[in-house]
């Protein structure tokens, strides 16, 4: 064990952790987004994207028509042409679990997993028991994976316990039934070193995936944020043979964007993290930028989007 | 010691800003006596991707711009082409090799041109809408609504005014447009560009791009998101095969007869029909 459990353990080993380099870190990631990704490559990156996007709606105004379309959507993102991917899953509030999971079982996708945000989604304040009912109804709704946000407030006053405790317990309602997601919201992290240092923390509680933000607070899921956490993943596949997942979240819009992600992970954590079991990327209107993309490089011509559901 | 001049730079225009071409190429310019004259930029399928896309999103503001506002927008263009008359005159007697008297009046002709359509922004619907007579309690109204995004040749002699007549009228329906300047004599319509910049027309409503009309043809013809075509400077080869590739979403491609006619506008338009119930 890395740590014994006390938080005085967990504290010494956090801040033994070395200190980001900021300046190698984003010259690191300026220099592999010129990585230019062409043809077959391309059409095989774009597929891949498609299968690891979290097809995702997070609204206030969200009805359950809007989730089935959304469904819809995530089985056959593209009606016209049988040989596109489904995606890696749909995400939504707790309420909305129920229909998402019902609407994809009945049209075919049952093999894509509903993940619920939750423990007070988006801001995480919310007393433990709320959230531990939150997560718990999730579950009974039928998700399988669980995308929980931790406390920044306590995280970012030096209380690491409080966060440490708080994904354990989550991490044991989940049990077997469902992976969990721990979202940061690095945007309100402030410091590469605060990425670092939280990653780790995740890690050592129990969580199957980290994830950047909500994608309610913008900077999100920019590219030094992501490889931060790619080597936090790496070096703890290193230390204990444990593999985690990465889910980047928010401000990921583009078919180039969702390239540069690519290239990240596989030049950071290595090919087998190219894998929607390792890897997610958290969209809504990325998908159409993908598919648009596929378009073109099928037909030879510039897609429209007059072409792609609105969603 | 004699002063060394300050040349300037000839670049695109793309969503309110003048980048280079993506490719890094330029092109040579040459006046009437073989004398070199500039070097613009050769603008890529990238650079004509990029203009679609600042054409794209440019096209909800301005559709829904007031017709009145545009018109007043379209006489802006006109008093800022005003100012920088000389320049424009310059160039053309440079490319062309007009005297300076010809040039001068191919300029007030495109000011005018500007003018003239300002003033049929606001007139369009009055002119080729109607109030249809139907067999129920409806009012029925039919009204002209802009296509998209048009891509525009223009004709390389004369080469300022060929391009005002091309845009002024596209852009007055309510349509974003993407220029292909006369290949020959681009240099007015980057000019023109400048010109644009400083009105008060928002960004991506016009995009300019200089370079080789072969080139681009093809890749405009396919394009899925580009809904017209005014094909003033292409020739009837390149017409019939734009016409081919753009067979795919039903483009609507045009040559027109006359210099200035308000139907240069409604051909990039869509006439829009209503039902409304009498009484609610």
């Amino acid at each position: 064990m890395i740590i014994d459990g006390s938080e005085a353990s967990l504290k010494k080993f956090l801040s033994e952790l070395p200190p980001v380099d900021q300046v190698g870190v984003e010259a690191r990631t300026s220099m592999l987004a010129t990585r230019s990704i062409k043809t077959t490559s391309k059409s095989w990156a774009i597929d891949l994207a498609i299968s690891m996007v979290d097809l995702t709606t997070l609204e206030g105004a969200d009805t359950p028509s809007k989730v089935k379309s959304l469904c819809a959507k995530a089985v056959r993102p593209d009606p016209t042409d049988l040989t596109v991917p489904s995606v890696g899953a749909i995400c939504v509030y707790n309420d909305m679990v129920k229909i998402a999971r019902q609407e994809l079982d009945f049209i075919g996708g049952i093999n894509i997993p509903v993940a619920a945000v939750s423990t007070a989604f988006p801001s995480g304040r919310a007393s433990l028991a709320v959230k531990k009912q939150d997560t718990q109804d999730a579950l009974d709704a039928g998700a399988s994976e669980i995308d929980m946000v931790i406390d920044r407030g306590a995280f970012l006053s030096g209380n690491l316990g409080k966060v440490f405790e708080e994904i354990k317990i989550i991490k044991e309602l989940c049990g077997k039934k469902a992976h969990l997601k721990v979202i940061f919201e690095t945007g309100e992290l402030v410091t590469y070193d605060n990425v670092r240092k939280v990653s780790y923390l995740a890690m050592l509680a129990g969580a199957d995936f980290i994830k950047t933000s909500t994608g309610k607070v913008t900077p999100a899921a920019t590219a030094p944020v992501v490889l931060v956490m790619l080597e936090a993943v790496r070096d703890y596949f290193s230390i204990t043979g444990q593999k985690i997942g990465v889910k980047p979240a928010g401000g990921i819009k583009t078919t180039k964007d969702a390239i540069k992600q690519l290239v990240l992970v596989n030049e950071t954590a290595g090919p087998e993290w190219l894998n929607p079991a390792l890897f997610r990327i958290g969209a809504s209107s990325l998908l159409n930028d993908l598919l648009m993309q596929r378009t073109k490089l099928r037909t030879g011509h510039y897609a429209s989007a007059n072409y792609v559901t609105i969603d | 010691m004699s002063r060394i001049d300050v040349n300037k730079t000839y670049k695109l225009f793309i969503g309110g800003a003048f980048p280079r071409s993506e490719s890094g190429r330029v092109y040579e310019v040459k006046g009437v006596n073989k004398k070199f004259i500039a070097n613009p930029a050769l603008a890529s399928r990238k650079d004509l991707r990029d203009s679609v896309v600042a054409a794209k999103s440019a096209f909800p503001g301005w559709s829904s711009a007031t017709a009145f506002n545009r018109g007043q927008v379209l006489y802006r263009i006109a008093e800022i082409m005003q100012g920088r008359s000389e320049q424009f005159i310059d160039e053309i007697c440079a490319l062309e090799g007009l005297s300076t008297k010809a040039a001068k009046s191919q300029v007030e002709e495109a000011i005018d041109t500007w003018v003239w359509y300002s003033g049929w922004c606001d007139k369009l619907s009055s002119i080729s809408g109607s109030l249809n007579q139907v067999s129920g309690p409806f009012y029925n109204f039919t009204s002209p609504e802009p296509l998209g995004i048009v891509a525009v040749f223009a004709e390389n002699k004369p080469s300022l005014l060929g391009a005002v007549r091309t845009i002024a009228p596209v852009i007055s329906g309510g349509n974003t447009v993407v220029l292909v300047a006369s290949e020959n004599y681009p240099l007015p319509a980057i000019t023109l560009s400048e010109v644009l910049a400083t009105s008060d027309l928002p960004a991506g409503v016009v995009n300019v791009l200089t370079g080789k009309t072969s080139e681009l043809a093809p890749w405009i013809a396919s394009h899925m998101e580009i809904d017209g075509v005014d094909v003033a400077g292409l020739s009837k080869k390149e017409e019939e095969e734009l016409k081919l590739l753009g067979a795919e979403n039903l483009k609507r491609v045009f040559r027109f007869k006359n210099a200035n006619s308000p139907e240069r506008i409604l051909s990039f338009m869509e006439q829009k029909t209503i039902w409304h119930p009498i009484g609610m």
